[in-house]
């Protein structure tokens, strides 16, 4: 399908599979160079660079005296084509584009649902157009509403009593990243054609299935002629290939600004761009056509830009991801699986964006670690790490044996390779309260209201271990079937009426999905099932005879203190769970992961969270993610890390994170005060 | 039969205790009484818990693959009160592969015959010793720990010629070791043995004022203020100064 000549674009690249089929693992692998050396090269920022930060830092410091919110859209729905350019000071952007028609500017996005994008708006002062709430609640159906036309009584209710919690049924679903490279490496003409053979492809009984996809595959050839048209806006041809390393930053952007203008996802990650812009930076600074100090600044101003994106919000979801974040991912690094270390001399220049632009949670610059990485490459991330604070790592050495060498991130832990999978996001069950429900036979403790299903409650005024573990596995079972048939109605209704079409058009036809559960109270569950085993745990009951505290007699292990004890119970907790969502059907025929990542929203889940038997009390956060509960690891953090260590990453390949908060001190010696590797010659010497 | 230790914690992430991030046995037992010290709830030798060398060691194994630059520190307390269980255990930990580092103030060291014998076997299996001298100035070393450095120094001299690897701590605190004159000696000192590896100026810090309250003692320090890290750096240079004179001094004699 290819023409037999190659276009000019690619001169000097090293020709493979890439070249004949949109392979973009195949060309970064190619023509990539490892770099082992130090960061003695990087270039700090120009005046061009200091200007344009300082009008950002302006615009960040008026949208802070506006309550987080510098403007919003209030008359048009956001798609790729929605709106003119915007610059900040025009000719000195190296890279363009916003998602409105002003920096900072919210978009409206009702597809997801129209109530959101209202309160959202509301919540901050602005009123929508009437006319736009009319058309969205009468003539086009969102995905909310065809949500919870679907949703059947005991969904809502779970959803309710906040069993099962976070769900993406009122916005997007994030979590699924485009190959934003693919548009620089192939120009977009070569990647419509491509799905154009694609939708040619998909022919024969035109069951339910090939319909759906040859909408889809139709609606992504839109979107990408959209991104032809949205790139015109700003002036640019991205028809063709990037022929240098600005076009390359430039129109892999562009894919990524077309996402976040059709999507307000829960995360909307960029991907693993580094290593691939390093190629064209090589070949560019070869041939001399642009400097060190020139490269740094194209990286500078995109930077810049993933740091300016914004959603429209409601203040509950804000709570719940305590604070307004993008999850604008990137992932730097890792080793390839032929050995060689994947870091370039990108992988810095986008780290020394920190210096460069100071300290920012976004882009989330992910580094996928490995025990192999070159030795200066880990010294410079340690020591951005001590400066910013601003660095994710991630286990490169486990996700690689199952993800290869092109995957990245999506949100904060999710990984996937990049064009190939995505994923349904599902939030979480929250474990906790399912433990709950066994000791009250389905009874909310926090509403007094059955939820889930009446099973005989425990009854005794002390807890017996047997007795309670029959009842959570049972109660587990349940939730795990409702939670899987509840997100099923999600994700059929997301990809009917807010379907990602820009996104998956970066994508193969044929993704491998991930069906992405989650649990939250992982360690609270582990160490009530340990004080009930190892301690007396006696219920206190309210006037109704529902457990509503529980008193501890007597001393007993707890989860984060690599007490095989205790962990046993946190390891077959997740397997067990695990393996009773595997029992249900999921749609599009996703395969289940689990994720135990709760990272902000512990404290959410907490709240709506009763007393619980390991002696945490009502509305109290629940650990983060995988975290033991705050206090309880007596051991040091090495015993601590050994406990989260042993759960099993194969029953929670979506991800296990792991919050872990250290004082510098307590990470070694000052270098300032402290003299190692005392040379006697040389003083002697001086 | 396992030797005994008492026991006061341990620590599975050290990373100020000896290189590499290191599994830190904290020891029961202590004849000094440093003013500043902040472990006073490990000066009674019969404290904390009884362990046996095995259990440190299966603490160890349990977290090892964190460890691997590291190794095992035994600290306190002063370890060497109980010498005897330090021995099994470093002699144990050697067999292992394991990194034995062992901190210590040196106080209970002296040249009888029975005690050389104890140190010599210790020193066999030993890697790496913080030696941390407090005071150079004999009276003044009196004054801040209720005993002599003499032995200390010797110590010092001891692991010299025995070719151990040693770092050297030594707190600075505020009217008591932060002192020009008293660092100078100290480096001087230091610049006359060939087995120094590194130098740990540590700022006095108040940290352990809570833990006398807690005890219910009186905290000798009350009214001096924590050292500034500048101030610590001059300590360090000025040490620094004290051992190229030693050296110098040492060259022209040749």
């Amino acid at each position: 399908m290819m023409n037999k000549e190659l276009p000019a674009q690619w001169e000097g690249f090293k020709t493979g599979l890439w070249t004949s089929s949109v392979n973009v693992r195949d060309f970064i692998q190619k023509n990539y160079t490892p770099y082992e050396g130090d960061s003695s090269f990087l270039a700090g920022p120009t005046d061009n660079t200091k200007a344009l930060w300082d009008e950002v830092l302006d615009l960040f410091k008026q949208e802070r005296e506006k309550d987080g919110v510098l403007d919003m859209d209030t008359k048009i729905p956001s798609t790729i084509v929605s709106h003119g350019a915007a610059y900040l000071k025009n000719g000195k952007e190296t890279i363009v584009g916003f998602q409105t028609d002003k920096p900072l500017k919210r978009a409206f996005m009702p597809f997801g649902g129209i109530r959101t994008a209202v309160t959202a708006c509301k919540s901050y002062g602005y009123e929508v157009d009437q006319e736009l709430i009319d058309i969205f609640t009468n003539w086009r159906k969102t995905h909310n509403q065809g949500v919870f036309e679907i949703y059947t009584p005991e969904m809502r209710a779970a959803r309710h009593a906040h069993i099962i919690t976070g769900l993406p049924d009122a916005y997007g679903r994030g979590r699924i990243i485009g190959d934003y490279r693919r548009v620089a490496l192939y120009g977009v003409d070569r990647l419509i054609q491509d799905k154009q053979e694609q939708h040619a492809s998909v022919v024969g009984d035109m069951t339910a299935d090939i319909c759906r996809l040859r909408e889809e595959l139709a609606d992504q050839i839109s979107a990408l002629k959209d991104l032809k048209k949205l790139a015109n806006i700003y002036g640019y041809d991205i028809s063709q290939p990037a022929s240098d390393v600005k076009e390359a930053i430039q129109w892999t952007y562009f894919g990524y600004l077309a996402a976040v203008k059709e999507q307000n996802g829960a995360a909307m990650s960029l991907g693993r761009t580094s290593t691939f812009l390093d190629i064209y930076a090589e070949r560019d600074l070869a041939s001399g056509k642009y400097t060190e100090e020139q490269i740094q600044e194209f990286i500078d101003h995109f930077i810049m830009k993933l740091r300016m994106v914004r959603f429209a919000r409601i203040p509950e979801y804000n709570a719940l991801f305590a604070g307004d974040p993008t999850w604008v991912t990137e992932s730097l690094g890792g080793i390839g699986i032929d050995g060689r270390s994947m870091v370039t001399k990108m992988s810095y220049r986008y780290l020394n964006t920190l210096d460069n632009l100071g300290t920012s949670p976004e882009p989330n610059m992910t580094v996928l670690w490995s025990t192999r990485l070159p030795e200066n490459w880990k010294k410079y991330c340690a020591e951005m790490s001590i400066k910013t604070s601003s660095i994710q790592y991630e286990n490169d050495d486990m996700m690689r044996v199952t993800h290869g060498d092109d995957y990245a991130i999506a949100c904060c832990v999710s990984s996937m390779r990049v064009g190939k999978e995505m994923q349904f996001f599902g939030a979480r069950a929250n474990l906790a309260k399912c433990l709950l429900y066994a000791i009250n036979g389905g009874v909310d403790e926090k509403l007094g209201e059955q939820i889930g299903p009446k099973y005989r409650p425990i009854t005794s005024e002390y807890l017996d271990f047997d007795e309670v573990m029959e009842k959570f596995h049972d109660m587990m079972e349940w939730l795990a079937g409702l939670y899987v048939e509840t997100l099923n109605c999600i994700h059929y209704m997301h990809d009917k009426y807010c379907y990602e079409k820009l996104q998956m058009a970066l994508h193969d036809r044929d993704v491998h999905r991930w069906f992405a559960t989650g649990i939250a109270g992982l360690s609270v569950v582990a160490d009530s099932l340990s004080a009930i085993k190892y301690a007396k745990v006696k219920t206190v009951r309210n006037e109704q005879g529902i457990v509503v505290d529980y008193e501890i007699e007597g001393d007993f292990p707890k989860y984060g203190n690599n007490d095989d004890r205790v962990d046993q119970l946190a390891v077959d907790l997740v397997n067990d769970f695990m393996n009773m969502i595997r029992k249900h059907p999921t749609y599009r025929g996703a395969v289940p992961t689990t994720s135990i990542l709760t990272i902000t929203s512990n404290v959410a889940y907490g709240k709506n969270t009763g007393s619980t038997p390991d002696g945490r009390k009502a509305g109290v956060p629940l650990a983060p993610g995988a975290n033991p509960m705050h206090g309880r690891d007596s051991h040091g953090a090495v015993a601590s890390l050994a406990s989260v260590s042993k759960l099993p990453f194969g029953n929670a390949q979506d991800g296990i994170s792991n919050t872990f908060s250290i004082i510098p001190n307590a990470l070694g010696k000052d270098s300032t005060v402290f003299m190692g590797d005392l040379d006697l010659d040389r003083l002697g010497k001086e | 039969m396992g030797c005994i230790g008492n026991i006061h914690s341990v620590e599975s992430f050290g990373t100020v205790d000896g290189p590499g991030v290191r599994y830190v046995v904290f020891m029961q037992g202590c004849p000094m009484r440093c003013l500043y010290c902040h472990n006073p709830d490990t000066w009674e030798i019969n404290g904390g818990e009884k362990m046996t060398v095995e259990q440190i060691l299966e603490g160890y194994d349990s977290c090892k693959e964190f460890l691997k630059n590291g190794g095992i520190t035994v600290t306190g307390g002063e370890p060497l009160v109980q010498i005897d269980f330090v021995t099994e255990l470093f002699e144990a930990a050697k067999k292992r592969g394991i990194h034995t580092c062992l901190d210590s103030s040196g106080i209970t060291f002296n040249r009888n015959a029975e005690t050389l014998k104890k140190f010599d076997r210790l020193m066999e299996s030993t890697d790496l010793v913080m030696l941390d001298i407090k005071h150079i100035s004999d009276e003044e070393h009196k004054k801040l720990t209720s005993h002599s450095n003499k032995n200390i120094l010797d110590f010092a001299q001891y692991l010299c010629d025995k070719k151990i690897e040693v770092w050297i701590r030594h707190v600075v605190v505020p009217g008591i070791t932060y002192n020009e004159k008293y660092l100078r000696e100290l480096g001087y000192f230091l610049g006359g043995l060939k087995n120094i590896k590194a130098l740990d100026v540590l700022p006095y810090h108040d940290m352990g004022k809570v833990k006398y309250k807690n005890l219910g003692m009186k905290y000798a320090l009350e009214n001096t203020e924590p050292l500034p890290k500048e101030d610590a750096v001059k300590a360090r240079d000025i040490i620094v100064q004290g051992i190229k004179e030693r050296l110098h001094d040492d060259n022209n004699k040749k």
